[in-house]
């Protein structure tokens, strides 16, 4: 007992040598890594993640949702449909080649090409490039989510990748999903996909005002929260996310790490199928269930209070947030409800959701249909993993499923297009709408605000779908997710963080 | 020369299985999920999804692929893992040593506990430290290995902090590329842990097996005659008693190899082991269903080679066993 006492004091300090010697290492870990280093491949939070170390964007977002100047040092609006952007002087990617518009401008033709992003560019008929500096977008119609857009323009190193093979191969080996040259703060030197991603700093950063300090960050995914929470506490890394709910307590109670919170902008909304159940197409009925649901006790009870409950699709600091909109729990009033609708005596209905997708996705869905039960609606549930729920969501296979959404633009007009606006196969419009609510006036506002660039107007249009949506009871909104992250205490993660969930790392500063 | 009738006839059997192994993951490959889902994001039209399932062949009749399959697995090739973009066969090479050695370890524990502790309680029956392990390995039998594991996790490496909380660690790569963790000190601390996991579920079995057998070789004629002829209690008990105690542990063990490959996959996902068992579950999470069924080609394998190895263990233990085929 003793010697092994004695050497649980050698580890300990030789533990605690290392940590002292590497302090500007940070070593992290988040529940997956990026399943390639060409940007353009996934249109997915880990890429983008990945994107904001190694590459830097035009513009991007700062923690009050508006933009701050990266590549580009400053844009203007020519007229309503174009939009010239100043490029930073000097810039130099990880090759030595120097960043130009001609990069720019092939970046935007390879997003345009890629499966996952052309969705998002759609609306840039054409980009030029002016003069080495400056770049021009023309879009096809006024559009008020240029800036919105921008951000996801990581200008890559055409002349690099044109010698190497410059194209997105969404399966099997290319070239960009292998080598990379960007201009961002790190560049990797190491990577063993699903083990670890060894990153260095760029020691010619053109951000001489950036305050990072991290020279080499070493990225570990670790799938299980516990074990990454585990991780955390025992100090083998310095910073995790995401957080489960079930741990934020433990990390808050230790001293050596903290946590920080978010409110998040992912929406988790159960849709109602009318055309699968007739008696989800009565309006009072779905009223009712609006009503029944406690959204609070969900968050409290199921989210340990991480998440923000909803009442619409547009968390707020969203153009479309309709601050008059509340959630309306009120059992009294659900039952009043469901006694005026056509079926007063209640109903059964099937009811689908993921098990592994959302936080806590099944336990809300359990809870839900317990909720239901108390206004007569008896709900069937199945549960099942992502990887077989999404087959069934593309079938609409229950009258009732479950549907979470982030807004890729960041933008309230995405959450309608993709969740309540008319399913339709030739735009792709409605492709989430398993419900199959259709409603001209949601569809015709929706199409207006994409190229609305008034931004009153706009936000008028958009908080009016909100209150459509709300009065009609298209679908059953519970909660935004909340956003959450860990860190050792001499880590000052908080600057660097956002509700986009891009943890800027090339700007993060550890403390010796 | 029957020796290498029985290895022709083993290696026979091997394609056999593995073909019907590739046969049944092939029928069942579109109940495991839309591998689309998972290669693109979420705004993607369904129309983009078509041309892209189009370009993977997956649009194509359930023989037309199997055939391309199987065509292709002849020559060594068992499809490239939509997740890693490699050959799913090297993937899962690649990832083969850290979980050999997982096993490696788990079972040089429990061997190294469970025979001396099944010995020591079939020969003192009804001292107090027998009444102890026998409970204790009740309790051992009942608790499942990812409740072990995090268990030990959480006061091994919270809270004491004596032992690392999850990976490899440091690595040594042997000339032939082998990574090993046996030749560093951080990779050995690192494999503590997962090894008592793994080895957990294991060890009472085997110390229930070992005494019960132990017990029962004790009380039969032969040990009773050659205590008889006076031969030294050790050897009585370790040479004539042990030896026939091992027919049936070495069978059990044979057996067991399959219940372990299945532990592999809740260790490793716990401890965040880079190993194949981690490996299958994240393919089976990421509908990468090329690596999964060469996932289960390759533990289809791992089965007839251990059998193998069995069948010639038999031999040595007790030269009164033939092997399987073999002219009497």
């Amino acid at each position: 007992m003793k010697t092994l006492r004695h050497f649980a004091t050698a580890t300990a300090i030789l533990m605690g040598a290392t940590g002292l010697a590497s302090a500007q290492t940070l070593n992290f870990a988040y529940d997956a890594d990026p399943v390639s280093l060409d940007p353009h491949e996934q249109l997915s939070g880990g890429t983008l993640q990945l994107s904001h170390m190694i590459f830097d964007p035009l513009l991007r977002w700062n923690a009050e949702l508006g933009f701050d100047p990266r590549l580009a040092s400053s844009w203007e609006r020519v007229d309503d449909t174009t939009m010239r952007f100043m490029l930073r002087d000097g810039v130099k990617f990880h090759s030595g080649n120097p960043m130009t518009a001609a990069d720019v401008v092939w970046t935007i033709d390879r997003l345009k090409n890629s499966p996952d992003f052309k969705g998002l560019f759609a609306a840039w008929t054409s980009v030029t490039a002016v003069d080495d500096l400056t770049v021009e977008v023309k879009t096809d119609g006024p559009s008020p989510l240029m800036l919105h857009t921008a951000t996801y323009v990581f200008p890559m190193d055409s002349k690099f990748y044109e010698e190497g093979g410059p194209e997105v191969v969404k399966h099997g080996d290319s070239f960009a999903s292998k080598t990379v040259s960007g201009t961002g703060p790190f560049t990797i030197s190491e990577r063993e996909q699903g083990v670890k991603v060894v990153f260095k700093r760029n020691p010619d950063y053109w951000d001489t005002n950036s305050p990072g300090n991290v020279q080499t960050a070493v990225l570990t995914p670790i799938k299980e929260a516990p074990t990454r929470v585990a991780a955390l506490l025992a100090g083998d890394v310095d910073f995790i996310a995401p957080v489960p709910p079930t741990d934020l307590e433990r990390i808050e109670a230790d001293e050596n790490s903290k946590l920080v919170t978010m409110s998040g902008t992912r929406i988790i909304t159960l849709q109602m199928n009318g055309g699968r159940n007739e008696a989800l197409a009565d309006k009072n009925v779905r009223l009712a269930m609006v009503h029944a649901i406690n959204n609070q006790g969900i968050v409290d009870k199921i989210m340990k209070g991480f998440g923000t409950t909803a009442a619409q699709n547009s968390p707020a600091g969203y153009l479309g947030h309709n601050p008059d909109l509340k959630p309306r729990f009120d059992l009294a009033k659900a039952q009043s409800l469901m006694a005026e609708s056509g079926f007063p005596d209640g109903f059964s209905a099937t009811m689908m959701c993921p098990n592994n997708r959302y936080v806590n996705d099944f336990k809300i869905c359990e809870a839900a249909a317990a909720m239901l039960a108390k206004i007569n609606v008896k709900i069937d549930l199945t549960t099942m993993p992502k990887a077989q729920y999404w087959p069934k969501f593309d079938e609409r296979a229950a009258d009732i499923m479950m549907i979470g959404w982030h807004a890729d633009t960041e933008d309230s007009a995405n959450f309608y297009e993709f969740l309540n606006m008319t399913p339709d196969a030739e735009t792709g419009r409605g492709q989430y709408n398993s419900g199959g609510y259709s409603n001209a006036k949601v569809d015709e506002l929706t199409i207006a605000s994409l190229t609305e660039t008034d931004e009153a107007k706009r936000a008028e249009m958009l908080q009016e779908v909100e209150k459509i949506l709300y009065d009609e009871a298209a679908y059953i909104p519970l909660h935004w997710q909340d956003l959450a992250w860990a860190a050792g205490s001499n880590v000052d993660i908080e600057p660097v963080l956002n509700v986009m969930n891009f943890p800027y790392l090339g700007d993060l500063v550890v403390s010796e | 020369m029957h020796i290498i009738a029985f290895l022709i006839r083993r290696a026979i059997q091997a394609v056999i299985v593995m073909f019907v192994i590739s046969l049944i993951g092939f029928s069942i490959q579109d109940n495991l999920g839309d591998p689309l889902r998972e290669l693109v994001g979420q705004s993607v039209s369904e129309a983009e999804r078509q041309v892209l399932r189009d370009q993977l062949g997956l649009n194509d009749p359930f023989w037309v692929q199997y055939a391309r399959f199987l065509g292709n697995a002849v020559q060594g090739d068992l499809g490239t893992s939509y997740f890693f973009k490699r050959p799913a066969l090297d993937v899962i090479m690649a990832k083969f040593p850290a979980t050999f050695e997982l096993v490696l370890g788990s079972v040089f524990i429990f061997l190294s506990l469970s025979i001396p502790a099944g010995i020591y309680c079939a020969i003192n029956r009804k001292s107090w430290l027998t009444q102890f392990i026998m409970s204790a390995s009740i309790l051992g039998i009942s608790v499942p290995v990812f409740l072990t594991a995090i268990l030990l996790v959480w006061l091994f490496g919270v809270e004491l902090q004596w032992l690392p909380a999850f990976g490899r660690g440091e690595t040594y790569t042997m000339p032939w590329g082998w990574e090993t963790g046996f030749l560093t000190w951080d990779g050995l601390l690192h494999l503590i842990l997962p090894c008592i996991s793994l080895s957990s579920i294991m060890l009472p079995l085997f110390i229930r097996l070992i005494r019960a057998e132990m017990m029962e070789a004790m009380g039969t004629d032969y040990v009773r005659f050659a205590r008889a002829k006076g031969l030294s209690t050790p050897r009585v008990r370790y040479v004539h008693a042990f030896r026939n105690t091992l027919l049936p542990v070495v069978t059990v063990g044979g057996l067991m190899i399959g219940t372990l490959i299945a532990y592999t996959i809740l260790t490793e996902t716990v401890f965040q082991w880079p190993g194949m068992g981690f490996l299958f579950l994240e393919a089976v999470n990421r509908v990468d269903t090329p690596l999964i069924i060469a996932y289960i080609i390759f533990v289809g394998f791992i089965f007839v080679v251990v059998n193998t190895i069995v069948d010639f263990v038999y031999t040595l233990i007790n030269p009164m066993v033939k092997l399987p085929g073999a002219k009497s």
